[in-house]
């Protein structure tokens, strides 16, 4: 009797996710095994071929392009967002709330419509552009649009919202207790914030890494609105092969890699996570930090 | 309290990342009401540019789709996400489940945009609203049915008992003590679903078909973009900004009620 009321409830929900959730990602894992027919469909023939060319000098360079803008957008996100999310945490707790929704607000509003008002700023008749010229600063307007600099900065403005929520409920979870007893030990304030602070919220950096990280390699509206096309990350790849190209199974070849790469980092900072637990355990401080 | 140098320090980081995640979008705003439309120089005050806006069926259109597309993905994803969430939090934990839900809110926009399209196109569905509506129930589910799984993991089941031995029917139950219970999650997980299916632009965009009829509002937005800056996008941006920070500030409001 239990049993079914349990399925009742589960069965829809499942049922929906397993048809076009897990049925579709099937069928492109399927079509990435394939080759692509004369005008474009799918010519059922299995192959490795999609995938050794994935390797080949021309998408290995996307690869690496995705993966560098992907890695920098992650280091300055968290740089700007470590001592955003410390300054929240240390505020008066009736304030943190208010603090934490300021910075999620503009996250709220259309991705399209932020990733704009960077156009509207740094184009060379853009506000930065035209405010320096009138100042006389530059004669020339700085190429700040379409190229690898714009689609950081469009990274990182859209994502640094998540790293700043991440690592606020890592370091406002460790409470002043442990800081405090590394003062009183001594310790000068770089050193408890190096040897005490940074260890213990690793796990949230780790997350918030993999978050930006994740969501900035496959990102396909940043890299085609301020690249311009100039710096095409895998997620435009993705979207050429399958509506430009017609080339479905290289398409999908490429998805599913980028959904092995997704895999592969959440496993790693998964490991990451449980091992920076275990070794403050080690050191005598309990994992489940005190409050 | 002293005033320590790291705090000062601190404090004024954080008033820049203010600055930084807001200028670009007041600069919008600004310009919305600037009758040259240009960034540079400010011609006067003008709300001319909401006018051009309200005089294009184009846009009008797009706004109207996508409507009917988060109405009707928030309703299909509210219902079967609210049951999901209770199915799971009545049985044992099952991490294979909480993955399969944890899958759709991390698997990359674009792969489960291709994914579907190949889907669609191997049934030979057609294409249109009906099929942006179906893809963004299948993300909708996942975030709604965890919104009220934390909800109901605060819930006192032994209520649902007392009901039950008190002669009240399962859906009576549901009806009368459940619901009550969960409402404030279900709707902050409906309005969740509403303004992510309203602002996802590269599922719709693959999962639209040819035709001109079911283009969305971001993807409208997006081909004006596209076209070069105007004015339009500018107005476009306020209210869509000022609508989007109404709906964070009700489920804000929500939250506050429900804890």
């Amino acid at each position: 009797m239990n049993l079914s009321r349990r399925t009742i409830l589960l069965a829809p929900g499942l049922g929906y996710l397993a048809l076009f959730l897990v049925l579709p990602c099937l069928i492109i894992f399927a079509y990435s095994l394939f080759e692509r027919g004369t005008y474009g469909g799918i010519d059922y023939t299995l192959t490795a071929g999609n995938y050794l060319r994935a390797g080949s000098s021309l998408f290995a360079r996307i690869f690496l392009d995705s993966v560098r803008i992907a890695g920098t957008a992650t280091l300055v996100a968290l740089l700007i967002g470590y001592p955003a999310a410390y300054a929240i945490a240390a505020a008066p707790r009736n304030r943190q709330m208010a603090l934490l929704v300021l910075v999620m607000l503009p996250f709220w509003s259309n991705y399209l419509i932020r990733t704009y008002a960077w156009i509207v700023l740094l184009n060379n008749e853009g506000l930065i552009n035209r405010g320096l010229e009138s100042m006389g600063v530059i004669q020339e307007p700085l190429p700040l649009l379409y190229n690898e600099f714009a689609v950081v900065l469009g990274l990182v403005y859209n994502y640094v919202p998540f790293v700043i929520l991440a690592l606020y409920s890592s370091i406002s979870r460790l409470g002043p207790e442990l800081r405090e007893a590394s003062f009183d030990l001594g310790g000068s304030s770089w050193t408890t914030f190096r040897r005490v602070t940074l260890p213990l919220t690793v796990p949230g950096i780790a997350a918030g890494a993999v978050f930006v990280f994740v969501l900035s390699i496959g990102n396909f509206v940043t890299p085609d609105l301020l690249g311009g096309g100039q710096r095409p990350m895998l997620g435009n790849l993705i979207y050429s092969q399958y509506l430009s190209a017609r080339d479905w199974p290289m398409g999908s070849a490429l998805g599913f890699i980028l959904v092995l790469i997704m895999l592969a980092l959440l496993f790693g900072q998964a490991v990451f996570a449980h091992r920076a637990a275990g070794e403050v355990e080690a050191r005598g401080v309990p994992a489940g930090a005190p409050r | 309290m002293r005033t320590d140098p790291i705090r000062l320090w601190l404090n004024a980081h954080l008033g820049l990342v203010y600055v930084f995640l807001y200028v670009p979008i007041l600069v919008l705003i600004v310009l919305s009401f600037n009758k040259s439309g240009l960034p540079t120089t400010w011609t006067g005050f003008s709300t001319e540019w909401y006018g051009k806006l309200a005089g294009n069926p184009k846009i009008l259109a797009a706004a109207g789709n996508s409507l009917i597309v988060a109405v009707a993905s928030t309703l299909i994803s509210t219902f079967i996400g609210t049951l999901l969430a209770m199915g799971m939090e009545e049985g044992k934990p099952n991490p294979y489940l909480d993955a399969l839900v944890a899958a759709p809110m991390i698997i990359p926009d674009i792969v489960l945009a291709i994914a579907l399209l190949s889907f669609y196109t191997l049934l030979n569905m057609s294409l249109g609203l009906q099929s942006i509506v179906l893809s963004h129930a299948v993300f909708n589910i996942a975030f709604v049915c965890t919104v009220v799984r934390t909800r109901l993991k605060n819930f006192d089941r032994s209520i649902v008992e007392a009901s039950i031995d008190l002669g009240a029917s399962e859906v009576t139950t549901f009806r009368r003590v459940t619901l009550p219970v969960i409402a404030p999650g279900v709707i902050a997980a409906a309005l969740l679903s509403f303004t992510l299916s309203i602002d996802e632009f590269i599922i719709a965009y693959f999962t639209a078909g040819a035709g001109q009829g079911s283009t969305t509002f971001p993807m409208q937005i997006y081909a004006m973009i596209r076209f070069g800056v105007t004015p339009e996008i500018n107005a476009i941006a306020t209210i869509v900004i000022g609508f989007s920070f109404l709906l964070v500030l009700l489920s804000q409001r929500l939250n506050r009620e429900a804890a």
